[in-house]
């Protein structure tokens, strides 16, 4: 194989962790922890509650798919069929609970989703992980095909097109805890993010997850140091099989629904998309791609009915432009931070931002025209946009959008090369 | 003892045969090298050796044990390493991860998910040793991708001895170096293969006439001479049919 020169190291790659630093990374869980306790007293609005419940089952989700494609390079198309068939086993499993069939709290149900995952990865990881590259990813699809195409044929466990529903109310208690309210599930799913994010650090950190990255990087030669790449592979589907049953079986608590949409294409594809939004080459990248991805995702969709069109976007330009995600350009500024020389990149940063917005409101603004002329709603003459009445039957606001895309894009093209430049020049190590 | 034995091995490709019976037998602990003129079969008697291509016909021994149609991983775990002709490191991985994955397995860390690397104490001293074995040391941060030509030669070899394997095979481990450079790495070769077996594919014939105990010949998919350097300095046949002089100074 040749080597391909990348800009710099990955930091899954990280050696030695000293005494001072392994507490240092101790102490950064423990605050984690008091932050999510703290959080739905500090963030107050009605929504936040349920929204942050589904962005703590998307990290669980997108952190288990990066230990496929950011750790293992396996690029999947089918995740959700583990996350899913996580939530239907735990679904099922809080059903029985509810009838005394087994004594199983609520608290404890994400288990019953995990081993369900885990049980369905290692059915189907057994071919799957023979190859990666292209046939990892075809065989990907087909298991999810698969798995779409069983849900309408076994609707006994499926539920057929409605689905099953559970109710986590009449599950016995462990510990008087009750879960009627959303809140009470937001510490509920809060406790299983730490857990199992903890988890996934610590497998990033065995044996078997530095092999991880040594098979995604050369499989020839990590099999000439004594390794079998499919099995490497093998225990990284399983462990990324467990992780998504977990947040499947979480899934299942907090909605008490699953429908056989959970499993299929479009679910692995937002899951794919939110992790590569926020960096596959970062611990901290799928977190803040589920965040920002759900946050996005719940709030565009109040306001826009082609907010599925914004999402697509923003992964086209990450994949063009910010491939390493936005844990990436986080990260792209350490250097320039521990210099002290970030001030400097206000101004910078200040024309992208203002030329961004231009663009931004320039495109979107068309987009929302076309949308409206083409939907229902255009028995109507005139649309709200950014607080503004403008008209899309006549050319004034289609000139004007036009002209704000274009000075925008102008206005990148010349400010990105600068603000780029500038970044450089505050990483530069030496004195300033 | 017998490091590695090759018995009457045959490797075609399609109707291409390249390797026409080869039996070759390398005594445990001696350094030994294998020329032949470009398309002899060299690179192919390495993969073979080592299990990256199953052979058409013929059996391998790996010290006395029957490896022929075993897996690379499998080779590799009975105490056989090898590098490449073509640099083949892991490139985003850092220096230090390189040879850090190439002792786990060797140290008994296998596919283990409960042992903290950062911890276990073995492993990180012997990538350390290894470390300081080849001057990669002020490296160790540095992705492996990014290291200069030379530096990436070295830890080609470093990945190759990390793990302790007593059966080395080294494939021109000095190819495209300096005159400089090369005296460096056939001094690292010296001194990790000290006591272990080296089959070792080269070139240089200043290399191969400074390390080898032994020299062994490859023609046309054949050994035509395997003998003491001396002796293949004097050797005819191969005069004639690898150096291409009817005699004289090699």
């Amino acid at each position: 194989m040749s080597t391909p020169t990348p800009a710099a190291a990955r930091p899954l790659a990280v050696d030695q962790v000293s005494r001072s630093g392994g507490l240092r990374v101790f102490g950064l869980w423990v605050g984690v922890a008091l932050l999510l306790v703290v959080l739905p007293f500090v963030i107050r609005t009605p929504v936040a509650v349920p929204i942050m419940n589904q962005m703590g089952i998307a990290i669980v989700f997108a952190l288990s798919y990066n230990m496929l494609l950011g750790q293992g390079g396996m690029l999947s198309f089918g995740h959700a069929v583990y996350f899913g068939v996580g939530g239907f086993i735990a679904a099922h499993a809080l059903n029985l609970a509810a009838g005394r069939g087994v004594y199983l709290p609520v608290p404890l149900v994400p288990l019953a989703g995990g081993l369900g995952g885990l049980v369905f990865a290692m059915i189907f990881g057994a071919f799957s992980t023979i190859r990666s590259g292209t046939v990892f990813a075809m065989i990907s699809l087909g298991v999810g095909e698969l798995m779409a195409a069983s849900s309408l044929i076994f609707d006994r466990f499926f539920g057929g097109e409605e689905g099953i529903t559970t109710n986590r109310a009449k599950a016995p208690l462990l510990f008087g805890l009750t879960f009627t309210k959303d809140r009470e599930v937001y510490y509920l799913i809060a406790f299983w993010v730490v857990v199992t994010a903890a988890a996934m650090y610590a497998f990033s950190r065995t044996p078997i997850g530095r092999i991880a990255n040594a098979v995604r990087d050369n499989p020839e030669r990590a099999e000439f140091v004594g390794y079998s790449p499919r099995w490497v592979r093998y225990v990284s589907f399983c462990a990324a099989g467990l992780f998504a049953g977990i947040a499947g079986g979480l899934f299942a608590v907090n909605y008490e629904i699953l429908t056989a949409e959970n499993m299929g294409l479009n679910a692995s594809g937002a899951v794919l998309l939110m992790t590569y939004i926020g960096g596959i080459g970062y611990f901290l990248g799928p977190i803040m791609g589920a965040v920002v991805f759900t946050f996005l995702q719940s709030m565009l969709s109040d306001y826009t009915g082609i907010w599925l069109l914004y999402l697509g976007i923003l992964f086209l330009a990450t994949v063009l432009f910010v491939p390493a995600g936005l844990a990436g350009l986080l990260m792209l500024h350490a250097p320039a931070w521990r210099a002290g020389r970030l001030p400097r990149l206000i101004g910078p940063y200040l024309l992208v931002a203002v030329f961004g917005v231009v663009a931004a409101v320039g495109v979107v603004g068309a987009f929302e025209m076309t949308h409206f002329l083409a939907s229902a709603e255009s028995t109507r003459a005139t649309k709200r946009l950014f607080g503004v009445a403008v008209a899309p039957r006549t050319p004034a606001p289609w000139l004007a959008f036009i002209a704000f895309t274009a000075v925008g894009a102008l206005g990148l093209r010349w400010a990105a090369p600068r603000a780029t430049a500038a970044v450089a020049e505050a990483n530069r190590p030496g004195p300033s | 003892m017998r490091a590695i034995e090759l018995q009457d091995v045959h490797k075609a490709f399609g109707p291409t045969l390249i390797i026409r019976g080869v039996s070759l037998t390398i005594e445990a602990g001696t350094r030994q090298a294998l020329i032949g003129p470009n398309g002899a079969g060299k690179s192919t008697l390495f993969n073979l050796i080592t299990g990256k291509y199953p052979v058409s016909s013929g059996r391998i021994r790996l010290k006395g044990e029957e490896v022929t149609g075993r897996r690379p991983n499998e080779i590799n775990r009975l105490g056989l390493s090898r590098s490449f002709q073509v640099t083949n490191i892991f490139p985003q991985l850092s220096v230090f991860e390189n040879l850090r994955c190439s002792v786990l397995w060797a140290l008994g860390y296998r596919y283990s998910f409960w042992h903290r690397v950062n911890r276990a104490r073995d492993v990180q001293e012997r990538t350390e040793t290894v470390l300081e074995q080849l001057n990669l040391t002020a490296r160790r941060h540095v992705p492996a991708g990014v290291l200069s030509y030379a530096e990436q030669r070295a830890l080609e070899i470093g990945i190759t001895i990390a793990g302790g394997a007593d059966v080395i095979l080294l494939d021109e481990p000095t190819s495209g170096m300096s005159r400089s450079e090369t005296e460096h790495v056939v001094q690292l070769i010296r001194e990790v293969t000290a006591g272990k077996t080296l089959l070792m594919v080269e070139h240089d014939m200043g290399v191969v006439f400074d390390l080898a105990d032994r020299i062994a010949v490859l023609v046309y998919g054949e050994v035509i001479a395997h003998d003491t350097p001396e002796r293949i300095r004097a050797n005819a046949a191969v005069q004639e049919a690898y150096l291409g002089v009817p005699q004289g100074t090699v």
